[in-house]
């Protein structure tokens, strides 16, 4: 299916046109990560597994990618509401391919998912942790590749589901268990064997990892091993959302 | 683009759509020829806009199959797409959005060449009567203004075939005659081929060529308004005019003639032309009363019921207004 570039930054244009529309949104996400970041980090003052660093700026990483999980898959989700409100007809009897419209959707969610990254980064920076402009051209960038990723995951599940009963069940069962097992909060190898199981089956173990990497310098698993582990996650979610979106109807 | 000007504009076999028990549309055989207004009519419920949503590829049908430009609509969905324009009956318009953002965002997506399209903005909005709000955001809009702003949107592109799935639904008179003249030019300047499902019948009956009346998912007659009223049979003519029915006996034009109310209720074929035939065969006329067939005495002939609900097909639109700004 051909991509048409021009309607993907025609999708991507009224995203970042209604994010920036929606004010209450980008504060109210950020609610979650900064109790994490200051109730949990601070207030359990619990023990940094890496030396030279406090248990606060321990977490301050994963709480990072914990920002750009809810946000994409959230983001993703929305496509139900769109689907019986009709405000999806729309693009769908649009003259564009289905893979164009996942990219544009994917794209928009992207986005916004790294600008609430940056806005917990900046946060990040002035209170807790202090970096380098390297490290945060690098976490920026970090931030937007793992949301793409979550993105196709959300925007797959989406396409997929009919109801908004499904939302809450996603974020039960997929989101809230991604974030714990991804090792967010503590480290991998202090963990048992069924509990390590889990997080390496866990993609988004391998974001959170790799963001620790750029922003402490150290990580569970070779710096490598988690690029390789996220890319080819990326890959297979956005061909797993495109075949998805191939299947989307309109629903009453 | 590739379609002999001899091949319909639109061919359905069989189509069919299901869901779970209920069939929807049950077995649509249809063509439309290019350049035709065709009305779809029906009362709420009965199917139509299942059906366009099929032929528009937003409905994957369960049976059956149809062919719009040429294109199938299964198997070439991003053909058909290219060649069709269409206006939601439920608003469809992005609300955190001004209405020329809406139309420019649309017209990217339907690859209108980008030198165009701000002056085709400006010309489809100054058309619906919204050149003065365009930079306000569409939750600021009426009903009416929304549905107005869907119909410009509709149109930017230039469609071959346009489908509008009642296209006046909750507008006010004067916004109604302006939307009906625009669907008329468009017929004429630029060969658009129009389908339009309607439950208002004095919108069937003035725009379009033919008439399909849709019933429980099926097409119960099909043809030119004229030829569904002559069907009917006939103008009601009320008579109080001191003779008994008797006296119109003989004329061909004159289908029936009964007693009703103390006067007479008279059948007549083209009453207008009949009608100072039959006074001079009343010695002295009290009363009359002339009432043209209309595609409503269609309606009830063909399907034994009246149209209705006039009112619930209104307030729903609203509720889906009220329900968008709420989404977020």
């Amino acid at each position: 299916m051909p991509i048409d570039f021009e309607a993907v930054y025609a999708l991507l244009l009224r995203e970042i046109k209604i994010y920036f529309r929606e004010k209450e949104r980008i504060i109210a996400i950020m609610v979650s990560p900064l109790l994490f970041l200051f109730v949990v980090g601070r207030g359990l003052s619990g023990h940094s597994p890496v030396p030279g660093y406090t248990y606060q700026q321990f977490i301050f990483p994963g709480i990072l990618c914990m920002i750009v999980l809810f946000t994409s898959i959230t983001y993703g989700l929305y496509i139900i509401w769109d689907k019986r409100l009709d405000f999806l007809k729309e693009v769908l009897v649009a003259p564009i391919s289905r893979s164009t419209l996942f990219f544009g959707k994917a794209l928009g969610g992207t986005v916004g998912a790294t600008l609430e990254a940056l806005i917990l980064l900046i946060i990040g920076a002035a209170f807790i942790l202090p970096v380098g402009a390297l490290q945060f051209v690098g976490a920026a960038a970090l931030g937007a590749l793992f949301s793409f990723l979550l993105v196709n995951i959300g925007l797959g599940l989406g396409a997929r589901m009919n109801s908004m009963e499904g939302f809450g069940l996603v974020m039960s069962f997929l989101t809230w268990p991604m974030f714990f097992f991804g090792g967010a909060l503590f480290d991998l190898s202090g963990a048992g064997p069924w509990l390590r199981l889990a997080s390496y089956l866990d993609p988004f173990t391998y974001c959170v990892d790799l963001m620790r990497w750029v922003l402490l310098g150290w990580g569970a698993f070779p710096a490598g091993l988690d690029l390789a582990a996220v890319l080819l996650c990326t890959a297979g979610t956005a061909a797993w959302g495109i075949v998805s979106f191939g299947g989307l109807q309109q629903t009453r | 683009m590739d379609m002999s000007s001899s091949a319909p504009a639109i061919e359905t076999a069989g189509l069919t759509k299901r869901f779970g028990d209920l069939t929807a549309v049950d077995r649509i055989d249809l063509s439309i020829r290019e350049g035709e207004v065709f009305a779809l009519l029906g009362p709420n419920g009965a199917g139509k806009t299942t059906f366009i949503s099929m032929l528009c590829t937003l409905v994957r049908p369960s049976a059956g199959t149809a062919r719009v430009a040429g294109r199938d609509i299964v198997s070439e969905g991003l053909a058909v797409r290219r060649n069709i324009g269409i206006v939601f009956q439920e608003p469809s318009v992005d609300d955190l959005l001004t209405g020329r953002e809406n139309l420019q965002l649309h017209s990217m997506l339907y690859g209108v060449p980008r030198r165009e399209i701000p002056g085709r903005i400006d010309r489809m909005l100054a058309t619906v009567g919204l050149g003065e709000r365009a930079d306000d955001r569409v939750r600021a809009y009426s009903g009416g203004m929304r549905r107005r702003l869907e119909i410009a949107r509709g149109l930017i592109h230039e469609p071959r075939i346009l489908f509008l799935d009642e296209p006046t639904l909750g507008l006010d008179p004067a916004s109604r005659q302006a939307v009906w003249g625009y669907i008329r030019d468009l017929r004429r300047r630029a060969g658009t081929t129009i389908i339009l499902t309607t439950h208002y019948m004095e919108e069937a009956d003035s725009l379009s060529e033919r008439v399909a009346i849709i019933d429980r998912g099926r097409i119960v007659e099909l043809g030119t308004p004229d030829e569904l009223k002559r069907k009917v049979g006939g103008d009601l003519v009320r008579l109080r005019c001191g003779v008994g029915p008797e006296a119109f006996s003989g004329l061909d034009y004159v289908k029936e003639a009964v007693r009703e109310d103390g006067g007479l209720r008279l059948t007549v074929a083209d009453a207008p032309r009949h009608l100072k035939a039959l006074l001079d065969r009343c010695p002295e006329v009290e009363e009359v009363q002339v009432r043209r067939v209309t595609l409503e005495d269609v309606f009830l002939k063909f399907t034994g019921r009246q149209m209705r609900d006039e009112e619930g097909g209104a307030d729903s639109i609203f509720q889906r207004i009220a329900v968008s700004h709420n989404r977020r």
